[in-house]
């Protein structure tokens, strides 16, 4: 039976440690909403979204209420709506009425967040997606809690550099066209490469084609929880650091993996997948980049963070894969910059740059992630960036994305305030030097060979 | 049989178990195991109970355990068994 230790422990992660489920998101397909009149096709998105969500807000609340687990966010993520659309839009208007049907629907169910606004376009683009790519400006401006991603690139295609440079304007688009919010729009945008189908976090969660029709994935967290464990710890060898991520990961992973099939049950939605990740939030204590300095850095960004964050990411995989039936989305450690007290200090005092930020991406889930720069950057320079993730993701098989955010009007040393989780952030410089004549070359990257591997 | 595990932190004080199992009688909740230590001069007790005879449902005797908390000077929580399992038990 349970003893009094083990109920505090529990209890000390939730209150002091900030272990919370950090979302459930509903992935909801919205296929059999196509039709070629656009206002029925609005239509049945609402009346899907809000049929099959309508009970997700309050189940979530009344598991939370039950177990003593604080829920954070309760999302729903949909299918790119670039598939929907082919017949019924026209133009990068009628994707925009797509978008704030969308909000609506989300409004209704009372999801923070409501993810798909999307087009997955790594070999190619259709005239739908194009148009869709084009409207998201105006769809995230006039919208509130619609989330979009761009799937550039996967190692099986290579990169669509078209679209590259296409996404470039579009974030700097997205970034006047919500300049009065501090380019809030942005934080709203991925672009990815290896684009999960079943990523529950956002802003980059879709509901992709290969989903069942409706689905519940839940993503964890807890960064704080493992920086406290590792606490007890100090000063030892790296297999006992690592065996106590490994155990720490373990636990934090059984709470999501209740609260998923808690979730599906009551809702009577199969369970997905978990989501393993660290996921920080600005909050004092619940930072990934203070388990980089507890594994041994003065700050993140110092020599050494690479490797301390690739072993973190592999051991928060290890005991998190023990812990649950099925593991999917991103899972690793997220190194959001604004989201993360501790690398907002790590930039400010100059022990963290972007150049490190995309070498971390080679080793842990996601990728540049939240970054303010300024809002004078080039199209092609944030097109260059974005090529250098896809390129890190394509070639190691993994999921990278960037989400920056080129704040119109503000430069270095600057700050940027977005609220909430999205947190604030130190604008940070960016490599002056121009590519434009490389993006501008067209075309696609070829996919990488799959042998020689060095 | 739905096992709730109660748990109540704070500073000692007199009364505390008297107070919290008059309400759990009052509402139908049986009391299967009581632990109770104290922690660096903290009251810590940690209760084992079966809600399943109760006309409240989980989330309702949870909230006024900590309306009654608030009451007493203490934090109550009331969680289902299975967070603590899940964690603690392979």
């Amino acid at each position: 039976m349970i003893n009094i230790f083990e109920v505090n422990e529990t209890n000390k992660m939730i209150e002091h440690e900030n272990l919370d489920v950090r979302t459930i998101t509903m992935g909801i397909s919205l296929l059999d909403c196509v039709d070629s009149d656009l206002k029925k096709l609005n239509e049945n998105i609402y009346n899907k979204i809000t049929n099959c969500a309508r009970n997700l807000v309050e189940t979530g609340e009344k598991i939370s209420m039950e177990y003593g687990i604080p829920i954070v966010n309760k999302r729903i993520s949909v299918t790119p709506i670039a598939l929907l659309g082919g017949a019924a839009c026209h133009s990068s208007e009628d994707f925009v009425s797509i978008a704030k049907t969308l909000d609506r629907a989300a409004k209704e169910v009372g999801v923070n967040f409501i993810g798909g606004y999307s087009a997955l376009v790594s070999k190619g683009m259709t005239p739908a997606e194009e148009l869709l790519i084009r409207s998201i400006p105006r769809a995230l401006a006039e919208t509130e809690r619609v989330c979009s991603s761009v799937n550039v690139g996967s190692t099986k295609t290579g990169i669509n550099m078209d679209a590259v440079k296409l996404m470039g304007e579009i974030v700097l688009e997205t970034a006047k066209a919500t300049r009065d919010q501090d380019s809030l729009g942005c934080a709203k945008l991925v672009v990815f490469c290896n684009a999960p189908d079943d990523n529950p976090f956002m802003a980059g969660a879709f509901h992709g084609v290969t989903e069942a029709d409706c689905i519940i994935n839940v993503g964890v967290s807890g960064p704080g929880v493992v920086k406290t464990a590792l606490e007890q710890v100090r000063g030892k060898d790296f297999e006992t650091l690592c065996e106590m991520i490994k155990r720490t990961a373990f636990k934090v992973t059984r709470v999501g993996q209740l609260v998923a099939q808690e979730a599906s049950k009551r809702l009577g939605v199969p369970f997905g997948i978990v989501d393993l990740s660290l996921a920080p939030t600005p909050a004092i204590g619940d930072s990934v980049a203070e388990i980089l300095e507890e594994i041994g850095l003065e700050r993140a960004g110092a020599p050494g963070t690479t490797a301390a964050l690739a072993l973190l990411n592999d051991q928060v995989k290890k005991g998190g894969v023990m812990a649950s039936t099925a593991v999917g989305g991103l899972s690793g450690a997220f190194i959001p910059v604004s989201e993360d007290q501790g690398m907002i200090d790590a930039v400010n005092e100059g022990a963290l740059t972007l150049e490190k930020l995309e070498a971390m991406t080679c080793v842990c889930s996601v990728g540049l992630d939240m970054i303010a720069i300024p809002g004078d950057t080039k199209a092609s320079t944030i097109s260059g960036i974005i090529a250098d993730e896809a390129a890190i993701g394509m070639v190691n098989q993994k999921t990278t994305a960037v989400r920056v955010i080129p704040v119109i009007g503000k430069g270095v040393g600057e700050t940027v305030e977005f609220g909430g989780l999205l947190g604030y952030a130190p604008i940070m410089p960016v490599n002056s030097f121009s590519c434009d004549a490389f993006v501008e070359r067209g075309g696609r990257i070829p996919a990488p060979i799959h042998s020689f591997k060095n | 049989m739905k096992k709730t595990i109660i748990t109540v932190v704070g500073n000692d004080t007199v009364g505390i178990i008297a107070k919290v199992c008059t309400y759990l009688a009052d509402n139908n909740v049986n009391i299967l195991d009581i632990s109770q230590t104290i922690v660096q001069g903290y009251f810590n007790m940690m209760m084992i109970t079966d809600t399943s005879a109760s006309r409240k449902d989980t989330g309702t005797l949870s909230r006024e355990l900590a309306e009654l908390g608030d009451q007493i000077g203490v934090v109550i929580r009331c969680q289902h068994e299975d967070i603590f399992n899940k964690m603690h038990r392979i």
